[in-house]
């Protein structure tokens, strides 16, 4: 029953859906006044009607419902709660469902608290928003029903893919899709404010939440998956350039510009039509993102949708949306002033500059990510990987991160050079006995220099502009800049230190064996059976001393799940303040004259990676810095409601 | 994230170019380094840029597939025997087709690879100079 009533209630929202868009669309028109008044509300019960299928989708997983597909498909009888629960996303119908939530629920928390710009706006921006959704309603209803039925139903479930079954996967895809689908709603403003030729500084302050908010989120979910991949594949690398990492990224990318725009619109007025270009473009890149995960033309376990149908329905909703949005900005381009001016030397201009170099990775990491395809399709088969994202993505990175040093220094509209050079002096010197000491020390990959020299400069520069100030009294969205400033360098130096001081060590070792990396002295004590919920496993117990000190023990496993069956190894990590201890077990390593007879030494794979967590913590950072200047704006607007709401309490 | 898996899978559905058996142990230099650590280094920079055929976008310096460790093998019995990084890629590149690196080459499939960035920085600047240099003029 519970299906069937998921089912309904999805059809009864996609319905709103249309409503919502009709509504919005005719309350524009002269004699359509009328209607405005229900879209609110219909946007309101759109979003809680989806988060309702949403939640029988749950209740279906939580109870392993097995005559419903999705779940005989993707889960087990067997498996812990969270994961059954994790599971509902884990898979393409239900990923797909928990995006239309999240659009609905956003759109509805936009129609209820979203009151500062005129209500013709908001009537388009809802039925944008209403438009897009229904493309997605679409999507899910015909071509990935969620709530199908399997008849007769299967005495078990095929069980969820082991590797998805850790605490990464209950929150790495909700992270990302709550930034992408915020991207959506900062799209809906801007086709909002293009129809009704709103661009400007309540647009601007109207969308900053949303952006900033999917900005956090993105954000989080990248630096989630990276250190997901880090310790869940067993080799230590942190990023691949994959193309799922790539469509997480591009999004950011594009996200990260439009924050920055978004903000020199609400506080200048400048840099109209670019904000809304930028903000049509993130959604666009989530949008392609999801497109290049969901439609199979990555074969990779992320493609849970390995049926071209499905492909071709998203590429048509990419190209009905990314077009609409690009003939209505061609439309109205002309009607859109630039706004402000400002001169060369000035806070503005150094965030165009930025704007355009992530712009310009942006179209790099495009490039990268989907020529593969094209000269597949002409027959040749070629591989972009890392040697081509990053140097390539370095030249416009590097010139980004100086004038990151130097923008925050500046002041609006018109500064002179003159003025900050003495303050830089403090950066620059830092960046260049930076780069004399670990070239001395022995750094010899030039990136890997670059990155260790510009993080420490960087860092400080990004401290500067509370430089002066009374650090209590500084107000919060100031030192948001600064702590995100602050988390960029952070993990670019954990980056370059990655890339220049890991060791490693690979070694078949018997029952007692100890070997040496860099400062650690590991001794395998020992090789135990154990058993989980759904998987046995092998489990050594490492003893680790740093420098003669102490020993600890990691565990590292080489894990057998029975439901589907397969072995992956577990690795086991050891942070101490100056890095991490990264061990592997592999098999049980053979004589070279017959395979079976065993040799009772154990493939071991040790790391001794110094700061590579500052990658990680600098993306916390980043995020964190994300969430202070959230808090100040969100205060701001409170503020300034309550302020309006006295003054016309005063007049009245 | 679950490229691991990918290869067990694409393993056994398309037993592809394999080098060895996988009933047979592994190549010696698969789950093991060279002595001599330069080479190692030397080994270990090539290998980060190689294609494990067989995996979704992981490199045979980071996959658990059988053909990853034997081409591991053969990258560093090869430097080992003194050979240049670039002609052992070259070497495989002739057998396996330009998929096997993750370093594009200038081909007559691949300029645009190049051309573009460059052209991005061309835009780049004329967006700049358009929108900076008008401001100084107003």
């Amino acid at each position: 029953m519970l299906a069937e009533l998921g089912l309904a209630i999805l059809w009864m929202a996609a319905s709103l859906a249309g409503l919502q868009l009709i509504a919005g669309s005719f309350s524009l028109t002269k004699d359509g006044d009328g209607l405005g008044a229900i879209v609110r509300p219909v946007a309101i019960v759109q979003g809680v009607l989806v988060a309702l299928a949403f939640a029988s989708l749950i209740m279906l997983f939580v109870e392993t419902d097995l005559s419903v597909k999705l779940v005989a498909d993707n889960s087990h009888s067997a498996k812990p709660l969270i994961y059954k629960i994790a599971g509902t996303w884990g898979n393409h119908e239900g990923s797909m469902l928990l995006w239309v939530t999240v659009m609905g629920l956003a759109g509805g928390i936009v129609a209820a608290v979203e009151r500062r710009l005129p209500e013709r706006t908001m009537m388009a921006t809802l039925a944008g928003q209403a438009f897009v959704s229904l493309g997605f309603y679409a999507f899910l209803l015909f071509a990935s029903n969620p709530f199908q039925r399997l008849s007769p139903a299967p005495q078990e479930g095929n069980g969820l893919n082991p590797l998805l079954q850790d605490p990464g996967l209950a929150f790495h895809p909700p992270t990302l899709y709550l930034g992408y689908v915020g991207l959506s709603i900062a799209f809906s403003f801007a086709i909002g404010a293009l129809v009704t030729r709103e661009v400007g500084p309540a647009f601007a302050r109207a969308m900053r939440p949303w952006v900033l908010g999917a900005w956090i989120f993105l954000t989080l979910g990248i630096t989630a998956g990276s250190y997901w991949a880090y310790y869940m594949l067993g080799w230590g690398g942190w990023w691949f350039w994959d193309p799922v990492e790539n469509a997480s990224l591009m999004p950011w990318l594009a996200a990260t510009a439009l924050l920055h725009s978004v903000s020199v619109l609400a506080a200048r007025n400048a840099l109209r039509a670019w904000t809304v270009m930028l903000g049509v473009v993130a959604f666009s890149m989530s949008m392609i993102g999801t497109f290049l995960v969901r439609s199979g033309i990555l074969t990779s376990v992320h493609a849970f949708a390995v049926d071209p149908r499905r492909g071709g329905f998203i590429l048509a909703l990419l190209a009905i949306n990314i077009g609409a949005a690009l003939v209505l900005f061609a439309l109205r381009a002309g009607t859109v002033t630039e706004g402000e001016r400002f001169e060369v030397t000035s806070r503005e201009a150094s965030l165009v500059f930025n704007n355009v170099m992530l712009s310009c990775i942006l179209g790099i990491v495009l490039l990268g990510t989907l020529y593969p395809l094209v000269t597949e399709a002409m027959g040749v088969k070629v591989s972009v990987g890392p040697p081509y994202f990053t140097p390539m993505s370095a030249v416009f990175a590097v010139p980004m991160l100086v004038v990151l040093a130097i923008g925050p220094m500046l002041r609006w509209r018109h500064d002179r050079f003159a003025r900050v050079r003495a303050v830089l002096a403090m950066p620059l010197g830092v960046t260049i006995v930076a780069a004399v000491g670990f070239a001395l020390g022995g750094v010899r990959s030039p990136m890997a220099l670059l990155a260790l020299s510009l993080a420490p400069g960087l860092g400080v520069a990004s401290l500067l502009p509370l430089r002066g100030r009374h650090l209590a009294r500084a107000p919060l969205s100031l030192w948001g800049m600064v702590v995100a400033h602050v988390g960029i360098a952070v993990a670019l130096f954990g980056m370059g230190a990655d890339a220049a001081f890991t060791q490693q060590r690979l070694l078949a070792a018997s029952v007692g064996q100890s070997t040496q990396l860099g400062p650690w002295r590991i001794t395998l004590a020992s090789i135990e059976p154990v058993a989980g919920p759904n998987w046995t496993a092998l489990e050594a117990d490492l003893s680790a001393s740093y420098a003669g000190g102490a020993p600890v023990h990691l565990h590292p496993q080489s894990r057998t799940f029975w439901a589907p069956p397969q072995t992956t190894s577990v690795s086991a990590l050891h942070t101490v303040w100056n890095g991490q201890l990264y061990t592997v077990l592999g098999e049980e390593t053979h004589d070279a004259s017959s395979a079976a007879t065993p040799t009772g030494r154990w493939q071991l794979r040790l790391w001794w990676k110094p700061f590579v967590p500052m990658i990680w913590l600098g993306g916390i950072l980043v995020a964190l810095g994300g969430l202070l200047a959230m808090v100040s704006r969100v205060r701001q607007d409170l503020k300034r409601r309550s302020v309006r709401t006295r003054s016309r309490e005063r007049k009245a | 994230m679950i490229r691991a898996a990918v290869c067990a899978l694409a393993l056994v559905a398309a037993p592809v170019v394999a080098l060895a058996d996988d009933t047979m142990p592994p190549a010696p230099y698969a789950y093991r380094q060279l002595d001599d650590p330069v080479k190692e280094a030397k080994a270990q920079k090539l290998m980060e840029t190689l294609r494990c055929l067989v995996c979704q976008s992981q490199s045979i310096a980071d996959s658990d597939a059988p053909i990853a460790g034997d081409m591991r093998n053969q990258v560093r019995l090869r430097i080992n025997a003194g050979e240049d990084p670039e002609a052992i890629r070259q070497w495989l590149i002739q057998r396996y087709g330009d998929y096997v690196s993750y370093a594009p080459r200038v081909t007559a499939s691949t300029w645009p690879l190049f051309a573009v960035p460059g052209g991005l920085i061309v835009v780049a600047a004329a967006v700049m100079r358009r929108r900076l240099a008008k401001r100084k003029n107003a």
